[in-house]
């Protein structure tokens, strides 16, 4: 009994001795895998949404601009004396919960959305992706009713979009993007569209600096009826962040800035020169504490 | 059988017999003077052991576990600023001397040891207090923290948002190990 009671002292005064308390306590630490953050600078990659969400009590405020191809030309400076814009507030009401407005000049189309964050990346054995769910009206006020040349019903100018957005932050440089799609259009031309159609986009993000990262997007449609005149959306930028800022300098086939008119009304041929400069620039709000 | 009982009465836990203590809470805040903003932050999710007999200390902080006003504070902070993916950790090992453990009240302690932040480790020494109150003790520190030191980069232009030095507190209550 004594014997042991001596071992039992014996190994406490060894393990006392403090050299290794770092060791020890990395092994009190808890193992918990956490969650990834910052996968993308923003809520946009180019045209369309990233798996970010604004934080709880955050506004941001998107202020976005597509000018003209530069296939049209020195006569319109290539494209710079056209641009359609869009300005935008997103507003988090959660830190997985987003909600957002905005109005697209491009067919003068006004858009609501939400955005819920299903599913976040954790490191070490964890979740390996992050999810957010992504739905979207937009309502045309193009044309006017006495201009449509048809009775117009307003329920012929609304559209959806569903997307699931799925990305992996495979280091603190990349993260890659899949972009499942779902558009419905109340109205359309049956030569040349269906109202319900499927899209599936790819994109990434690599960080350069610790505050510039270069970005792309791409989008493949599925069964696209023969007639159609549309092009897949294509586009590349650079993120600059500066404070409370994100400039992302694009280049895109696509001028239109909601879901419904880049997934399925992309004008330019990529290849053919229509390709447009653009920006989108965001300013964050902290509108009310966190905790 | 007698002399057994005596052992073990020598060797039973009375106040602060033990010699090594585990954080039972930790509170790390630092906080930046700049011009544009101030911008403080808080984490209680650190560990600490301490060895009462010998002084030897050592602490760790989660980087992620900082809570600031603005979310997007905390997101610059991780991503621009700590590299938190990179360096999850800010430690500190070291000896505190000048205390007794007999001394009622808050007594003036130093601490000398090895900070390691954002993946650089240095010298440093830095002066606090410490308490015995019961089987509890009572730790705490407050010190400045130059960013440039630990090769934290701070952004040249456009905005002078943080200062160059942050002041550091670190308080943390400790109760007797029994493992």
């Amino acid at each position: 009994m004594r014997n042991k009671l001596a071992l039992c002292w014996l190994i406490a005064a060894t393990t006392a001795s403090g050299q290794d308390l770092l060791a020890e306590l990395e092994k009190q630490a808890p193992s918990e895998n956490e969650y990834v953050s910052a996968s993308f600078k923003g809520t946009r990659l180019v045209n369309g949404q990233t798996i970010e969400t604004k934080g709880k009590g955050e506004l941001e405020f998107i202020f976005a601009h597509r000018f003209g191809p530069l296939s049209s030309g020195a006569y319109e400076l290539y494209g710079l004396d056209q641009a359609y814009v869009r300005l935008g507030l997103e507003y988090g009401i959660t830190d997985r919960l987003g909600v957002g407005l905005g109005r697209n000049s491009e067919d003068k189309t006004m858009d609501a959305y939400l955005r819920y964050k299903l599913l976040r990346q954790q490191s070490g054995q964890g979740m390996p992706v992050s999810v957010t769910a992504f739905g979207i009206a937009g309502y045309k006020f193009s044309p006017r009713d006495e201009d449509a040349g048809y009775d117009i019903q307003s329920t012929d100018r609304l559209s959806y979009v569903g997307q699931l957005l799925i990305a992996r932050k495979f280091s603190p440089a990349l993260t890659l993007q899949l972009m499942p799609s779902f558009v419905h259009k109340n109205a359309v031309d049956p030569a040349i569209e269906k109202n319900n159609s499927a899209a599936l986009g790819f994109g990434g993000r690599l960080k350069v600096t610790r505050s510039v990262a270069l970005t792309t997007e791409y989008y493949y449609r599925f069964d696209v009826p023969s007639g159609n005149p549309y092009h897949n959306p294509v586009g590349f930028g650079i993120d600059i962040e500066t404070g409370g800022h994100v400039f992302q300098l694009v280049m895109t086939n696509s001028r239109g800035l909601t879901e419904r008119a880049f997934l399925t009304e992309t004008n330019g041929d990529f290849f053919a020169g229509d390709i447009s400069f653009g920006f989108n620039v965001t300013r964050t709000f902290q509108l009310s504490k966190q905790k | 059988m007698k002399r057994l009982f005596w052992m073990l009465i020598a060797l039973a836990p009375g106040p602060l017999t033990a010699q090594k203590f585990i954080s039972e809470t930790s509170r790390v805040t630092f906080f930046s003077k700049a011009t544009i903003e101030d911008i403080a932050a808080v984490n209680e999710k650190s560990i600490a052991l301490f060895d009462a007999g010998s002084g030897d200390i050592a602490f760790s902080v989660p980087v992620k576990e900082f809570t600031f006003e603005k979310s997007l504070m905390r997101e610059h902070f991780n991503e621009k600023y700590m590299e938190t993916e990179k360096y999850p950790k800010a430690t500190f090992q070291g000896k505190v001397t000048g205390y007794s453990l007999s001394a009622t009240g808050p007594q003036p302690a130093r601490a000398a040891g090895k900070l390691t932040v954002h993946g650089v480790t240095r010298d440093v020494e830095v002066a606090g207090t410490l308490e015995v109150k019961g089987d509890r003790l009572l730790l705490a520190a407050k010190f400045m923290v130059t960013l440039e030191d630990y090769k934290v980069k701070r952004p040249q232009v456009l905005w002078k948002n943080i200062a160059e030095a942050v002041e550091v507190t670190v308080d943390f209550t400790f109760k007797p190990n029994e493992k």
